[in-house]
């Protein structure tokens, strides 16, 4: 039987961790992620749980022993923050080259500088490009639920990657919300035992991992990994299929809100998705046809999904919570304009930045930005297409 | 928010502002409502301002922002009135409750003209009485329920003995001292409350 339950999202996914209890944890912690391995390294003291969780010295290491258990035939898992993450750098690559489906609990913050503990989603874009899948929550439920289909999505023969399942520091990780919690053996039966095929601690069955390549095999190896990332598309839709059988809630590679009838999309990430369809509900009150796309699978970028669902809207505000530094918006942005391109759809789309380092987002601001939008449309004028949102004055 | 309750929380660190706000979700939580509590970060330290809140309605919260046009707001440290705004957005016809010996009659003149209710609880004392220390966060949790009406008075005490019981599981004689500052700040606001 499903819990009714209220924990912050740390307290969720460490809760969904015990659930799983994969068999080697290494971390080292940073704020705002550091409950995670706390919370984890407790319930192993207690006895509710019994994953080898090994204390580290840095970031770099952590990663390290991660992949070094996932390729020794152990479910793994770290989780961490910010500069913890791109400590990780060199080893996220490593992960994903290497094909070891291991997990990353990752609380998102900002990086320096200046110096800041607060959420933006610049670690995990920074992170973008390394080969790993990205899943991400709105709320404490989703950081919950994404955990629990993790290891089934990066373990699928057809997959073998390594998965990041973020959430947004402080506002949904340190924020104490209503939750449902599905019982363990749920759990359990659901994410399955860990058969590795291939792995160095298999005498039968030799293997070495992360050898040099020549130039005659190594682009076939990228090759393949992208091959796979395209194919976890399927993978993760088939996932949350499955997901939902056992809790009733539905996911996807985004979430679509009122975006049928919309004449104004707002394309978003994580928490801020929450508000942003308060707004829509305000507005659409007022006779306003808006709607909300929810991104929770930034890779693989579902390019040709998202802009199928923005072909019949007048135009798209994409939010990025990072900068990328270009001059012409975010990363995300960037990979939206480049799918409407690609797919011929032809509209306007506004790139807006938000909510760095921990600026706060608020339903007043979604006003602000649908509203000027209709303006523009309206008034038959080219909307500025690169804007900064919540700007001291 | 539609009809849902919004509080802002303000204290020095140390004072246990940010545990009461998640004290009062995991109260609220057990009457059935959808809840939020959390905390603003900031560069935290013992004695600086911080700031927590707390969203209680009978349907689903999804916004994720601070709140900004609070119904209620508690500010612990009566210190603070000099420092911030602490009725910045609050609703006129919401209320504000202060930790303070004085009365309603000598704090209204630092509160820069609001012009809701305004109650004042003498935290400091009630703590110092049942729990021989100043720890103003459980009384100022019991003036919160007692004003919002969040919840009853019985259910709350109920509820709390339960949150404590647990809370303090390895020093279980400080339990009685707390529910009696619970109960005590109950009986201190009755007469303004009726």
């Amino acid at each position: 039987m499903p819990k009714k339950d209220r924990m912050s999202g740390n307290e969720a996914v460490a809760y969904a961790i015990r659930q799983v209890n994969p068999d080697v944890m290494p971390a080292f912690p940073i704020t705002p992620s550091t409950e995670i391995p706390q919370m984890v390294s407790t319930y192993i003291a207690n006895g509710q749980m019994d994953t080898e969780f090994i204390p580290v010295e840095s970031e770099h290491s952590s990663m390290s022993a991660t992949i070094g258990a996932e390729a020794a035939g152990a479910r793994s898992l770290t989780a961490t923050s910010s500069a913890g993450l791109a400590l990780m750098w060199e080893e996220l690559l490593l992960a994903a080259s290497n094909r070891m489906p291991c997990a990353l609990a990752l609380v998102n913050r900002t990086l320096s500088g200046p110096i800041n503990i607060n959420c933006d989603h610049s670690d995990s874009m920074g992170a973008r490009d390394t080969g790993w899948i990205q899943i991400y929550a709105e709320t404490n439920q989703e950081a919950y639920d994404n955990f629990i289909q993790a290891y089934p999505i990066a373990e699928n023969k057809k997959v073998h990657l390594p998965i990041m399942i973020c959430q947004d520091g402080f506002i949904t990780s340190h924020a104490v919300q209503n939750i449902e919690l599905l019982d363990d053996d749920t759990v359990k039966d659901f994410v399955g035992t860990y058969e590795p095929e291939e792995y160095l601690l298999n005498p039968g069955k030799p293997v070495s991992v992360g050898p040099y390549s020549i130039s005659n095999y190594a682009m076939e190896a990228k090759k393949n990994q992208e091959i796979a990332m395209e194919n976890s598309k399927e993978v993760i839709l088939e996932v949350a299929r499955k997901f939902e059988h056992i809790s009733g809630r539905k996911y996807g590679l985004f979430e679509e809100y009122k975006t049928e009838d919309a004449d104004y999309i707002m394309l978003i990430m994580g928490s801020a998705a929450g508000t942003a369809k308060q707004a829509c509900d305000d507005l659409r009150e007022k006779g306003m046809k808006v709607g909300i796309l929810k991104l929770r699978v930034f890779r693989p970028f579902p390019a040709k999904e998202i802009a199928d669902t923005l072909r019949n809207c007048k135009c798209v505000a994409i939010m990025d919570r990072c900068e990328s530094y270009n001059g012409n918006g975010g990363p995300l942005s960037m990979e939206v304009c480049s799918a409407l391109f690609k797919y011929k759809v032809s509209i306007e789309a506004v790139s807006y930045m938000y909510g760095l380092a921990g600026r706060d987002f608020t339903v007043d601001h979604v006003y602000d930005i649908f509203e000027e939008t209709d303006a523009a449309i309206k008034g038959g004028t080219e909307p500025e297409q690169y804007k900064y949102i919540g700007l001291r004055e | 928010m539609g009809q849902g309750l919004e509080i802002r929380w303000h204290g020095r660190g140390g004072q246990g502002a940010k545990t009461a706000a998640l004290l009062l979700a995991d109260v609220a939580f057990k009457t059935g409502a959808y809840v939020q509590g959390f905390p603003e970060y900031g560069p935290e330290r013992m004695g600086a301002p911080i700031t927590a809140y707390n969203r209680i309605s009978r349907d689903e919260i999804r916004v994720h922002s601070n709140i900004y046009t609070p119904d209620l707001v508690v500010v612990v440290d009566e210190t603070l009135l000099h420092s911030v705004d602490v009725t910045a957005g609050l609703k006129d016809d919401g209320a504000i409750i202060i930790n303070t010996p004085k009365t309603r009659e000598e704090i209204t003149g630092l509160l820069r003209g609001y012009k809701g209710r305004v109650y004042t609880v003498d935290a400091r004392a009630i703590s110092v009485e049942t729990l021989g220390k100043n720890f103003p966060n459980s009384p100022m949790l019991a003036a919160a329920v007692a004003v919002s009406r969040v919840m009853d008075k019985e259910s709350f005490i109920r509820e709390m003995r339960t949150s404590y019981e647990h809370k303090f599981a390895k020093k279980p004689e400080v339990i009685e001292g707390n529910m009696r500052a619970l109960t005590m700040t109950f009986e201190a606001l009755a007469g303004d409350l009726k």
